[in-house]
């Protein structure tokens, strides 16, 4: 497939189906519903199936079940829609199935709007369901990075036997840009037969066992010391995060997704007018890029975190700089994004303080 | 009258009485003697059983093992 | 003269192994009459199953077949995925009645209707056992519960719901039967029930639920024997037993 025209819900769906994903389970939720629609219409194509749940709650529960064979499967859904899975994904995380999650973020709380929003901030990388467990979490914000993004997470989600979301914006996933869309190398991978379910006769009949479930607190401590051990693996090794113009800035924008197109767009802007402004973008939001916020040079005078919601990731990028340069929020809420002139008028107050 | 014998494992026997209410012969009854659980294991404790099964179809725990002479 | 074995403990049932049950749980027999089901056909490396939340919820520390664990009530959901991306393998759920048809309600309608070709083993012992005894929505009119204590009113709590007869009443499910493990003689047929909604998904047929009538002696404050005397002369007339629905 050369560079197509696509709209960003369409694009992770191809990329998904590129990337061997031959099983959806989803709801409808605005702003992500061409995702189903789009699974519908092709999975059948290459024999594979969508199934329509019930609810989220459904669908996330198929999704443990089909990710359980260690085959690739995938939901997607919105805010709302995701605060109920929240069960089903510490469940997955507990049980170690992969399982991809696309959460086309809308603005909250509650019913909210069907807006763009970035307000799943702390819900996806802080927990959202119950106990110690973590999402690998994905943050694009180009169209071919929703692509490319959703197609790793995949590949992310096996190796690790993790579930992994893909974090979108309702921007991302509504806007159209050229993309292209490769069959993932992977793609064909047969499912991992040493604990996928429906092998035990592969397995000479040893069965397999997927659950979180520890009666007792020796096993379920050992797990979790077995989880912990897996998360810090991968921390060391799946930070992923773009920084741009940052060798001499003094101030420094903070932002992921759609923000962070703006803020590039704004940084452009104040260099030419010659003032020293750089970005650093986290693409992962889980595991957070503390590495590459470590590494900032010491001419920073300030950090400016942008996002639309209300300030969630403020309190990452302290801890991920040790608190060694002042850090302060801009944001819009409400299903508005940060103008690019709102960023720039926010740089240039900071930078005159 | 068929003939038959049960052998119960007894590791596994938790002295519920629902085999020995069943059985249509009154061969079986809770024994004096307790397994490694602490429960009292049911044992045949006569001549006379005919085979039928029916304890085994009803033990939760899978306990017992029935026996038939074919003539 | 010669002597053979004419019932053994089941192969699949997990070798050396002494369930959590309490003495005389219906649990234990109903677990007993899936593993002679998968012992008879030949499904064990081929079979998945989906533990649901309850006191099965350790029913894969029982039956050695692959297992995949469920939230509670979404046993359902858990096993259309499965069925989804294995349609080879043989899925089944086996689900509490505060599972199924409280939490899990809208979990197993939709599963039902959407005709999935599954097998759901449903013990309905009108109480919730493994949380010590709270009203159930199958607890009956007047039976007293530890959330009831004065007995279940219908002016406050509804009616016990009779989950066969109510997805009997969709197009899609292939096959609903109620059966009961209180007499040999029941247990005979309950397990005839059990193997026939194996054999359904077996030959592509669809949706099968067999709803169980069991006991929970703890809870009901009986003993074994006494419990299953009251699941024939209190539960049965309410639930009666039979097959609501079959394939052709
Ligand atoms: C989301 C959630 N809510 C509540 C519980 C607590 N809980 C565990 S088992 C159970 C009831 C199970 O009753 P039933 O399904 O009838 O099974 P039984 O123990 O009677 O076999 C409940 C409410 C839970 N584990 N998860
Ligand atoms: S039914 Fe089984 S567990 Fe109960 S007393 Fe008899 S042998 Fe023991
Ligand atoms: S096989 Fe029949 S007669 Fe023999 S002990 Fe069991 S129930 Fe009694
Ligand atoms: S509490 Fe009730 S249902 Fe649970 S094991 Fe004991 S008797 Fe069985
Ligand atoms: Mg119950």
């Amino acid at each position: 497939m050369g560079r197509v025209l696509m709209k960003g819900t369409e694009a992770i769906a191809e990329a998904a189906i590129q990337a061997g994903c031959k099983f959806f389970f989803g709801y409808p939720i605005t702003p992500q519903n061409e995702i189903p629609e789009y699974m519908s219409a092709h999975l059948p194509e290459v024999g594979g199936t969508y199934v329509q749940a019930e609810s989220e709650v459904a669908s996330i529960n198929m999704v443990m079940g089909g990710g359980a064979t260690g085959y690739r499967v995938m939901t997607s859904s919105s805010s709302p829609g995701i605060s109920l899975m929240s069960e089903g994904i510490s469940y997955i995380a507990g049980s170690e199935i992969p399982a991809v999650i696309v959460n086309v973020m809308r603005a909250g709380p509650g019913l909210g709007g069907i807006l763009p929003g970035q307000a799943d901030y702390l819900q996806s990388t802080k927990g959202g369901g119950n106990g110690d467990y973590n999402l690998i979490v994905l943050a694009p914000s180009t169209l071919q990075e929703c692509v490319d993004l959703t197609q790793l997470s995949f590949e992310l989600a096996q190796k690790y036997r993790n579930p992994v979301m893909v974090a979108a914006d309702g921007f991302m996933g509504q806007m159209m840009e050229a993309v292209e869309i490769h069959p993932s190398a992977t793609r064909d991978d047969p499912a991992d037969t040493t604990w996928g379910l429906g092998f035990m006769g592969e397995r000479g009949g040893k069965r397999s066992h997927l659950h979180s479930l520890f009666l007792t607190p020796e096993p379920l401590e050992a797990h979790n010391r077995r989880l912990q051990e897996k998360y810090g693996r991968i921390k060391e090794t799946e930070q992923r995060c773009e920084t741009y113009h940052v060798e001499d800035a003094e101030l420094l924008i903070a932002a992921y997704g759609t923000t962070a197109r703006i803020s590039r767009s704004a940084v452009n802007n104040l260099r030419a007018e010659g003032l020293k402004v750089g970005m650093i973008r986290p693409i992962t939001l889980w595991p957070y890029p503390t590495d590459a916020f470590q590494a900032l040079p010491d001419g920073i005078r300030h950090i400016l975190v942008a996002e639309m919601n209300a300030g969630q990731m403020i309190d990452d990028v302290k801890v991920a700089t040790n608190c060694r340069y002042p850090v302060s929020f801009y944001g819009r809420t409400g299903g508005f994004a940060p103008s690019v002139k709102e960023i720039e008028d926010e740089c240039r107050r900071l930078l005159a303080l | 009258m068929p003939k038959g014998r049960v052998e119960i494992h007894e590791k596994y026997c938790k002295s519920c009485g629902l085999c020995v209410a069943v059985c249509p012969t009154k061969v079986l009854r809770i024994s004096e003697k307790t397994n490694t659980k602490g429960y009292r294991p049911v044992e045949q404790f006569k001549e006379g059983c005919i085979g039928c099964a029916l304890c085994a179809v009803t033990c939760p725990d899978a306990a017992i093992e029935v026996f038939k002479t074919e003539e | 003269m010669s002597e053979v074995k004419i019932y053994a403990r089941p192969v699949s049932w997990m070798p050396d192994v002494s369930s959590h049950y309490c003495p005389g749980c219906g649990h234990g027999i109903a677990h007993r009459l899936v593993c002679e089901s998968i012992d008879e056909l030949g499904i064990q490396n081929d079979t998945i199953g989906v533990a649901s939340v309850g006191c099965s919820a350790m029913i894969y520390d029982y039956i050695d077949i692959d297992y995949c664990e469920a939230p509670h009530g979404r046993a359902p959901a858990v096993a259309t995925g499965l069925k989804t991306v294995r349609p080879d393998k043989i899925v089944f759920t086996y689900q509490g009645d505060g599972d199924l048809a409280s939490i899990g309600m809208g979990e197993i309608v939709h599963a039902a209707n959407r005709g999935q070709n599954i097998t759901v083993v449903f013990i309905n012992n009108a109480i919730y056992g493994m949380t010590g005894g709270q009203m159930a929505p199958t607890t009956l009119l007047g039976q007293k519960a530890t959330t009831c204590p004065l007995g279940r009113d219908e002016k406050v709590n509804g009616y016990p719901i009779r989950v066969s007869e109510m997805l009997a009443t969709l197009p899609a499910p292939g096959y609903i039967a109620r059966v009961s493990v209180a007499q040999p003689k029941y247990t005979i047929k309950a397990k005839a029930a059990i193997k026939k909604a194996f054999q359904n998904q077996i030959d592509g047929k669809g949706f099968s639920l067999v709803e169980v009538l069991s006991s929970c002696p703890t809870n009901w404050g009986m003993r074994p024997v006494e419990s299953f005397d009251w699941l024939i002369s209190t539960m049965m007339p309410y639930y009666p037993l039979g097959t609501f629905k079959d394939f052709d």
